[in-house]
């Protein structure tokens, strides 16, 4: 079974139609008990950086990521759920900095782009060996985000670019992220999804 | 490696069911908006967007409905605009399965509208769509409203300013002289508002040749969006894409996985 944690975050019902085309049950939850145990964890995220840590927070997110880690158990971040996975990050902070679960000891800092947010469907530079995009290297998906990690962290890195370059997805053992929406990005996306839950 | 320009379908959705006309008269039903959505995403759309054009509130719920049974059966984002006036408007669409919402008039008559819903839920659900045409205002361009029947009084490249400073996370231009005419987009229009705003531009209106795609990339839209040139056959969005590819320009890549 796959949770898709509830904290406030936008609507994921169709997060989670696009997780069941994978075959799993998928519930979405606020449930400690529920996300902690689940064979794999979403954590999704719009908006702001400060507010949907304050959300994750606020039904004790932070420590289930952390505990499932510890337990080695597959937890996958999507768009600002990857980057509040991060140390911290500078999005509307006048130079206070926004503390993130801290699972990779680096910064979310804006894009440094004419045009922003980077919206729409971009190709990815994809490390080899990857098991997130097996089969689909060469596809594009669909980011929205003025704010990504330009450093690499994990085992392994997929890079994409808007005027710089930045981490698209991170696969870490048990943490996987990716800065774009898997659920939106289509036919890719959906084969994405499979290929996580093909490693649970 | 770059961002693809967008191509965007935009269906007319009014008490469940597509309907298509030229300049809001003599509409005829066009279709179920889910089963239309579905072959848009199969032709390669890269996103899609519903106008509730509907009269009543009865029929802006039978829309959340259209919203919600589009959003578990296609995997692209989905932008609903018509009718919305407030942050609780924002918020059902977006529970519905919207990812973005576009407003208009609501926005003129209340422009702190845009500051609210980019506060509660991020710029980057909010798209401002501007009908604008040309007139002797300071920037030689105004706002409308009504369909392009009525001047808003606004200046249009001010109000994308102000709307941008307020929160906008992306402009949709439709220019209301181009509008219905297949005679091309508006490309000095599209150049000025581009070169003073730093966010996404869809540009909408007059799309007829090919080639107009291209001008309107040229002049600085990051997207485009049309309507009858789509729903009339007068082009498939593969052949606007292929042509668009074959001309240089970077689309997404969605070949059959």
């Amino acid at each position: 079974m796959i949770a898709i944690l509830d904290y406030g975050s936008g609507n994921l019902r169709s997060a989670q139609r696009a997780f069941e085309r994978s075959g799993k049950e998928v519930v979405v939850t606020s449930d400690r008990d529920i996300a902690l145990n689940a064979q794999g964890l979403v954590v999704p995220g719009v908006g702001a950086f400060a507010a949907c840590m304050r959300g994750l927070v606020a039904v004790g997110g932070d420590a289930i990521v952390r505990e499932r880690l510890a337990k080695q158990r597959p937890t996958l971040g999507i768009c600002v759920g990857m980057q509040i996975l991060f140390r911290d990050g500078d999005e509307h902070t006048n130079g206070v900095l926004n503390q993130g679960v801290g699972i990779w000891q680096e910064s979310v800092t804006k894009l440094d782009a004419p045009i922003l947010p980077h919206m729409g469907w971009n190709t990815v530079e994809v490390s080899e060996g990857s098991n997130l995009f097996k089969g689909i290297e060469d596809q594009s998906f669909y980011f929205v985000h003025s704010y990504a990690a330009k450093q690499p962290v994990g085992v392994s890195q997929v890079w994409s670019t808007h005027n710089e370059k930045f981490l698209a997805a991170v696969e870490d053992g048990a943490i996987a992220a990716t800065q774009f929406h898997p659920e939106k990005s289509g036919e890719a996306g959906l084969a994405l999804i499979k290929n996580w839950v093909g490693m649970l | 490696m770059a961002l693809s320009i967008r191509i965007i379908p935009c269906l007319d959705v009014t008490d469940g069911r597509v309907v298509k006309g030229v300049n809001f008269t003599d509409l005829v039903d066009a279709g179920d908006p889910v089963e239309m959505a579905s072959l848009y995403n199969l032709e390669g759309a890269d996103e899609l967007t519903f106008l509730d054009i509907s009269a009543s509130s009865s029929n802006r719920e039978t829309t959340l409905d259209v919203v919600r049974k589009t959003a578990e059966q296609v995997f692209i984002p989905l932008t609903v605009g018509g009718g919305i006036r407030s942050v609780d408007d924002v918020d059902r669409l977006l529970r519905a399965g919207a990812d973005k919402v576009s407003i208009n008039t609501s926005a003129i008559a209340r422009p702190e509208l845009i500051a609210e819903i980019a506060d509660r839920f991020g710029s980057q659900v909010l798209v401002i769509s501007i009908d604008a045409r040309r007139a002797r205002t300071e920037s030689g361009f105004e706002v409308t409203t009504h369909g392009g029947r009525q001047s808003a009084g606004l200046d249009a490249l001010a109000w994308v300013e102000k709307a941008c400073a307020l929160g906008a996370g992306e402009i949709l231009l439709n220019s209301m002289d181009a509008d219905g005419t297949r005679a091309g987009y508006d490309i000095g229009m599209i150049s000025a508002v581009r070169a003073i705003s730093k966010v996404p531009l869809i540009a909408s209106g007059g799309a007829g040749a090919l080639e107009d795609f291209a001008a309107a990339l040229d002049a600085g839209a990051d997207a485009l969006l049309a309507a009858s040139v789509f729903h009339f056959g007068v082009h498939r969005i593969g052949d606007v894409k292929r042509y668009l590819s074959a001309q240089g320009y970077s689309i997404r890549n969605n070949a059959t996985v």
